[in-house]
């Protein structure tokens, strides 16, 4: 199977009525998205359990439990709670947390940057890795070297991140002594107001090294196998042997003609992937006791703070939404020959 | 000159400076939660006391023991059926400077009074009576025989600091399950240590209280730094590892880890918990019949559950009562026979055995579900077919109100670390208008041991009582109540020269303020 055309032909960019009227019907659909996942967030808190369990001791009275559950409005019927939720919602008060005790945006917001320094540090990881590696394994797919990557990758694929991140605290910590075991340090810096980070102090680096290597594990070899086949793909391409015959020198065929085009695709790919990315973050941050989103969600639904659990199905859905949304559009501005749907041609 | 002077003056504080930090010693613990709330009101709960243990103090507490210590109230006197008087130590004082009078224990009962999670066990008390700034008396509306076991519930706060409204106008002293108070995040106590900083979920810092009343505690701990981490094998890695001195609870499964490693210690205890299954006799028809009820329990080889799948990390139970509460007959053993059970089972007409379901949650107890799938093939040697469902706790605890399945499992803790706790709760006929027999899904029901159970409820005599309690262990043994399996054991682990074995009690309340680091 040859790349598809659009890979060579970059057409015109001007935005069009089609364009526009497109753009609108996407993001239309994105604002219906969203309110179908806060419909099923909402109907799937009465599975959760009993926010109530967890909120009392055991020697409470039913009547007072009762009492409790009538003052939160708990028991009134589903529509009336979904409606009291929505109107609050597009307000932009998603409900306070029955643990925190504070507004659960105001929570999810506070361990936002935890989650986002892990999140940097895993694409960075990926980014600085799997380009070169990548590349290394189209170029030369018979060395043996790249024959290891390869067998390696596979491996790593099928590793689950918790047992990564389990092995590498009982390895560098425990055994080693090299790094510390949990947590994000003490010494954070603030670059803007509300976000701390560990990038730039010994400690905090420290602590973001095993969380956003074990963070990475999965998506690594992922990205190694893509960048490598998308590339090979493309060296196979008419216009690689044209740039050949041409007489151009190696590294401006692999770096600027091949690479470049390599990319599209792979930083597709990688926008979809943020999302499975944050889903790898609940477990990360789980096993390394990571003040960020994911590990509050899994407390969070341990203690049916359900408010929260809501708020972080929200939240995540709008990143998902947005990504999508943006990826879309961008998409299709730059490469208009992609069918724009429901146009008919 | 003057400079210079300057310089070395600077320099030698410098110095003392790092000496001081040198001397300072701070001790990190890790728990596999942190308090949910600064209000030592706001929900009856392990992890609430423990903190109430560092911040604040009680009238008196529970030692290694199971008895009873002096700690704000010096001492104390039963003076009537109904009344016993307390006397306040001379000059406590709180975090905030003020001093501690019987005008504050009673703000702190009053409020106690009206807590959701501590007015169930306070409703016997009828008032605390303020005689003078020292002495105060608890008043029962009836004899009670346990007024010093709710008084290690009474952890006086500082009325004044709590009296008055906040900046938003909101009372200060106001106590709400689910909202942001002022009590929730702002604290003063007479505990040996402050709260210095807190990040929900993540970090409470602790100083050591300068003007900290008990002269005599040898705690030498200046700072606590404590963080939770949910994780077992995390929090085992962090104290491994040295990023944490002190570390609760261990994982069974690390517990040979951990015993074997010569840089730490490990302590562990029977514990009070029991974990029990109870038969439902309004699902079940055969379950009446305390014959099916005693194959079950014959068919169960509890002690066999506790060595293999506890790995030794319980105490296998006959009875509700562990040893050292005044209920606890050492008579009463398990009883684990399954040719006895078959016969019973032939005998109650049952011999080809019948269906039944039964729930368990999967992330409550320790092992819980593996205990549940374990009894589940013990049953089937006597032909009773078990469809097992597991869930985590969350989902568990309404179907367990629901009563959903014919065999359920619960765990219990009493209160008030008295056997009568367990009948009321557990085996006493369901009411729900006195609130009896709450957690009785067994719908177990003996008119003796109801009759029993509230008698010990007003029995100030306490070699009577004991009796009483006994009979009631007694007739739930011989009736097959429920199924006694063990009682959790409890471990903690510290790195060596932590002296935290002294502090641990079987209550789970570390005295973190009389911590002794080498």
């Amino acid at each position: 199977m040859g790349p598809p055309l659009w890979r060579s032909h970059v057409c015109s960019r001007r935005i069009t009525i089609d364009y526009l009227v497109f753009a609108g019907q996407r993001l239309l659909q994105a604002t219906l998205v969203m309110f179908v996942i806060s419909l099923i967030g909402f109907s799937i808190q009465d599975n959760l359990g009993d926010p109530l369990r967890e909120l009392l001791g055991q020697s409470v009275s039913e009547a007072e439990r009762e009492a409790l559950r009538d003052e939160m409005g708990l028991n009134d019927p589903f529509f009336v709670q979904y409606g009291r939720f929505i109107t609050n919602a597009v307000q932009g008060d998603l409900g306070t947390s029955y643990f925190f005790k504070r507004p659960a945006l105001q929570v999810i917001a506070d361990k936002f940057p935890a989650t986002l320094d892990l999140v940097i540090g895993a694409t960075l990881i990926i980014v600085l890795i799997s380009v070169p590696v990548g590349v290394y394994c189209a170029i030369r797919p018979n060395a043996w070297l790249a024959r290891a990557v390869m067998g390696i990758s596979i491996v790593g694929i099928s590793i689950p991140v918790f047992l990564t991140a389990i092995f590498s605290i009982y390895l560098f910590a425990v055994t080693l002594g090299w790094m510390p075991s949990f947590g994000r340090g003490e010494d954070l810096v603030e670059i803007f107001p509300g976000w701390k980070t560990g990038f730039f102090t010994k400690d905090g680096f420290a602590h973001l090294v095993l969380p956003c290597v074990s963070l990475s594990s999965i998506m690594l070899p992922l990205f190694i196998r893509l960048i490598r086949s998308e590339m090979r793909e493309i060296l196979e391409s008419e216009y690689v042997r044209f740039a050949w015959a041409k007489g151009l020198a190696p590294k401006r065929v692999w770096f600027l003609h091949a690479l470049k085009n390599t990319m599209l695709p792979v930083v597709t790919v990688g926008g979809v992937q943020i999302g499975t990315m944050l889903a790898y973050t609940i477990l990360t941050e789980t096993v390394f006791q990571w003040p960020g989103m994911g590990f509050l969600f899994l407390e969070a639904v341990n203690r049916v703070d359900t408010p929260l659990i809501i708020s972080y199905i929200i939240v995540v859905g709008l990143i998902f939404v947005v990504t999508n949304t943006v990826v879309d559009l961008l998409y299709t501005w730059v490469n208009p020959t992609v069918k724009i749907t429901g146009r008919g041609r | 000159m003057n400079k210079r002077m300057f310089g070395l003056a600077a320099g030698f504080a410098a110095a003392m400076m790092i000496v001081g930090a040198a001397q300072a010693k701070t001790l990190k613990m890790a728990y596999d939660a942190d308090p949910v709330s600064l209000d030592p009101h706001e929900q009856l709960s392990g992890g609430t006391l423990q903190l109430s243990h560092m911040i604040f103090d009680p009238l008196v507490r529970w030692n290694k023991d199971h008895g009873i210590d002096a700690r704000l109230a010096k001492s104390w006197k039963r003076i009537d059926p109904l009344t016993v008087r307390f006397e306040l130590n001379n000059g406590v004082k709180f975090h905030s400077g003020n001093e501690l009078t019987s005008t504050d224990v009673k703000w702190t009962f009053d409020r106690l009074k009206v807590s959701p999670d501590f007015k169930g066990l306070f409703t016997i008390f009828k008032e605390l009576k303020v005689v003078d700034a020292d002495t105060f008396e608890l008043v029962t509306t009836e004899p009670f025989p346990l007024v010093l076991n709710l008084a290690t519930y009474i952890f006086p706060m500082d009325s004044k600091f709590y009296t008055g409204t906040d900046a938003n106008g909101k009372d200060k002293g106001a106590l709400v399950k689910h909202g942001n108070t002022f009590a929730s995040t702002n604290v003063s106590g007479t505990g040996p240590y402050i709260v210095t900083s807190r990040e929900q979920g993540v970090r409470v810092e602790f100083k050591r209280f300068g003007d900290y009343w008990d002269k005599k505690s040898p705690g030498n701990a200046d700072n606590v730094i404590l963080t939770p981490i949910k994780e077992g094998p995390t929090r085992v890695a962090a104290l491994l590892s040295g990023d944490v001195d002190f570390i609760a609870p261990v994982p069974p499964t690390d517990l040979d880890r951990i015993g074997k490693d010569p840089k730490v210690d490990l302590i562990t205890m029977s514990g009070t918990r029991i974990i029990t299954f109870q038969m439902n006799q309004k699902r079940v028809e055969a379950f009446k019949n305390p014959k099916v009820r005693l194959a079950i329990v014959n068919a169960i080889n509890n002690t066999g559950i506790v060595q293999k799948i506890m790995k030794g990390f319980g105490t296998p139970a006959a009875q509700n009562s562990p040893k050292g509460y005044l209920g606890h007959d050492a008579s009463l053993t398990p009883r684990y026979d399954l040719g006895k059970a078959k016969q019973l089972m032939k005998e109650a007409g049952f011999e080809k055995g019948f269906s039944i379901t039964m729930m368990a949650p999967n992330n409550r107890y320790v092992n819980d579900y593996k205990i549940a799938e374990a009894v589940a093939s013990m049953l089937s040697k006597i032909n009773i077919k078990v469809d097992l469902t597991t869930m985590p706790k969350a989902q568990y605890w309404p179907k367990f109100d629901e009563q959903a399945a014919d065999m359920m499992m619960i765990g219990w803790h009493s209160d008030t670390e008295d056997s009568t706790n367990f009948s009321e709760f557990l085996m006493m006929t369901p009411n729900k208008d006195t609130g009896k027999g709450q957690y009785n899904g067994g719908n177990f029901s003996n008119a003796e041991l109801d009759k029993l159970t509230l008698q010990s409820q007003g029995m100030t005599d306490e070699a009577a009582r004991i009796k009483v309690l006994k009979s009631i262990e007694g007739i739930a043994y011989a009736e097959a109540a429920f199924v006694p399996l063990h009682w959790q054991d409890l471990a903690w682990a510290a790195k060596k020269g932590v002296g935290a074995e002294a502090i641990l009690n079987v209550m789970n309340f570390p005295y973190i303020g009389d911590i002794v680091i080498k």
